[in-house]
């Protein structure tokens, strides 16, 4: 049974979004994604100051086993990456909420957080897989 | 229905996670498979091999029917113990499996082959046995371990006792004595020094027991696969098959010309390929980042090939691969890589040996 942090959101394609209260939002995948995919080798970021829109395949998580797309959970501007997994992306396994964040994006509209999901509705949408 | 080996409590109690492989649930990884290689390269791991078929071949004929089962030429095994790896060919030249044969005596021989392919394997070799006076026993009643790394005969050793020290003491590459209740081999599949040792079922789990007292990391298939593939040992199914000559396999080594009269099955097919020339299997290194799969479309030049087998090289930190591409390949290709083409070097099959690169 993996955590899943109830302060979240999520995206059924497996991203967290944490509100940093600022208007901008923190992005990671979740701790069931990480073991879905196994040891983290890479992970391709965006650029800082990239446009990215809600849905939008915006990173690469790249493990043992597969390459899987990151998908941007809301529309807004990447303001910063963890450029740590550039040299350790096992920080993704290990602590897939913490050190293991992705990138984090200004808002454009917050009210696309409303269309993910929460705690128990990510839940849900394991179970279904 | 799932097989299971004896050995399946154990990898619950050491927090395997477990995979459906070709029928028997097996332990992927016990956590990290990254860690688990980096074990098996600098200290000591442990592979549950147990799913491996062991099948005993004994007669009069033995020999000769052996002669005629596999590509290699069993009369080059003299000494009791040495082993041989080789292809077992159907006879259009594609390899039904690849086994390794310890020979005893000329009437007692001792074959490991794999376990996705058991059924077909028996069953042709039930059918070639036929016009040989032998006996063929499938040893189901035996687990196998295999110990693997720079530490992992000595650790292996504190858990032997005198007599099995003795019998495995300075034993070279690619033997296998039977010492008291263990055969102890120094084979494997992962490039490294260490045993394959066979136990009877009944003892298999105090034996593992012993080893991860002894401080050997249970490693899983997952690192058993990178490990494999930095060897540059290929894996049946994906890197070979029956449709795939050893000739284009980096098998031609395996495959035993002289004496010309020898006429093992598949002989006459292969002889055709040699003449007409085969695809070969490259090893491709890719230094950027990204990892080459298993499947992907190869350019080179003269033609298109594929990946059979591709990762991440966690001893290397970037990502190799085997291919099968046509004979007119240089030192450089491309690979298509989630619809782009990426550069890559063309290297000798091989990557890893004893912890270093070789590329």
């Amino acid at each position: 049974m993996s955590n899943i942090p109830s302060e979240l959101k999520y995206a059924t394609s497996h991203e967290w979004v944490r509100n940093e209260g600022d208007g901008t939002y923190t992005v990671g995948i979740s701790e069931h994604a990480q073991e879905l995919l196994g040891d983290m080798v890479f992970v391709d970021l965006p650029d800082v100051g990239d446009e990215v829109d809600a849905g939008e395949d915006c990173a690469v998580a790249e493990s043992v086993k597969a390459a899987s797309d990151i998908y941007a959970p809301i529309t807004g501007e990447v303001v910063a990456i963890n450029e740590e997994l550039e040299d350790a992306p096992e920080q993704v396994n290990a602590d897939s909420y913490g050190d293991g964040w992705l990138f984090r994006i200004k808002a454009s509209d917050e009210t696309e957080l409303a269309n993910l999901l929460d705690a128990e509705g990510y839940q849900n949408s394991i179970d279904e897989d | 229905m799932t097989n299971k080996t004896v050995l399946h409590a154990k990898h619950l109690e050491s927090n395997a996670k477990m995979v459906d492989f070709h029928g028997w649930e097996m332990p992927i990884n016990y956590g990290s498979q990254i860690e688990e290689h980096h074990a098996v390269r600098q200290d000591a791991g442990m592979f549950d091999v147990s799913h491996m078929t062991i099948v005993d071949v004994k007669g009069d004929d033995a020999k000769a029917f052996l002669r005629t089962l596999v590509a290699n030429d069993v009369a080059k095994l003299t000494v009791p113990g040495k082993a041989l790896y080789t292809g077992m060919l159907n006879h259009e030249g594609g390899v039904i499996d690849d086994l390794i044969i310890y020979y005893f005596s000329e009437t007692e021989y001792r074959l490991v082959v794999n376990s996705a392919t058991r059924v077909k394997d028996l069953a042709w070799i039930a059918q070639v046995s036929k016009d040989f006076a032998v006996e063929v026993a499938e040893r189901p009643e035996f687990a196998m371990i295999a110990v693997q790394g720079p530490n992992a005969k000595a650790k292996t050793a504190t858990i032997l006792n005198a007599d099995q020290v003795a019998a495995v003491e300075g034993m070279k590459p690619f033997f296998g004595v039977q010492a008291g209740e263990l055969f102890i081999a120094t084979t494997g599949y992962t490039g490294e020094a260490g045993y394959e040792i066979v136990v009877h079922n009944d003892d298999a789990a105090d034996l593992w027991q012993k080893l991860l007292d002894a401080g050997v990391a249970p490693a899983g298939l997952g690192a058993r696969d990178t490990l494999r593939l930095e060897a540059g040992m290929n894996l049946y199914g994906l890197d070979m098959d029956e449709t795939v000559s050893p000739l284009a396999a980096n098998m031609g080594w395996t495959i035993s010309w002289e004496p010309e009269d020898r006429n093992f099955i598949g002989r006459e097919a292969l002889v055709k390929q040699k003449a007409e020339g085969v695809d070969k299997l490259v090893g491709l290194v890719l230094e950027a980042k990204g990892v080459l799969r298993a499947g992907s479309k190869v350019i080179v030049e003269g033609g298109e090939g594929v990946i059979t087998s591709g990762t991440f090289s966690p001893t290397l930190g970037f990502s190799v691969a085997l291919a099968r591409v046509p004979k007119t390949v240089g030192e450089n290709a491309q690979v298509e890589m989630r619809k782009k083409l990426v550069d890559v070097k063309v290297v000798k099959p091989s990557f890893v040996r004893n912890g270093k690169s070789i590329i």
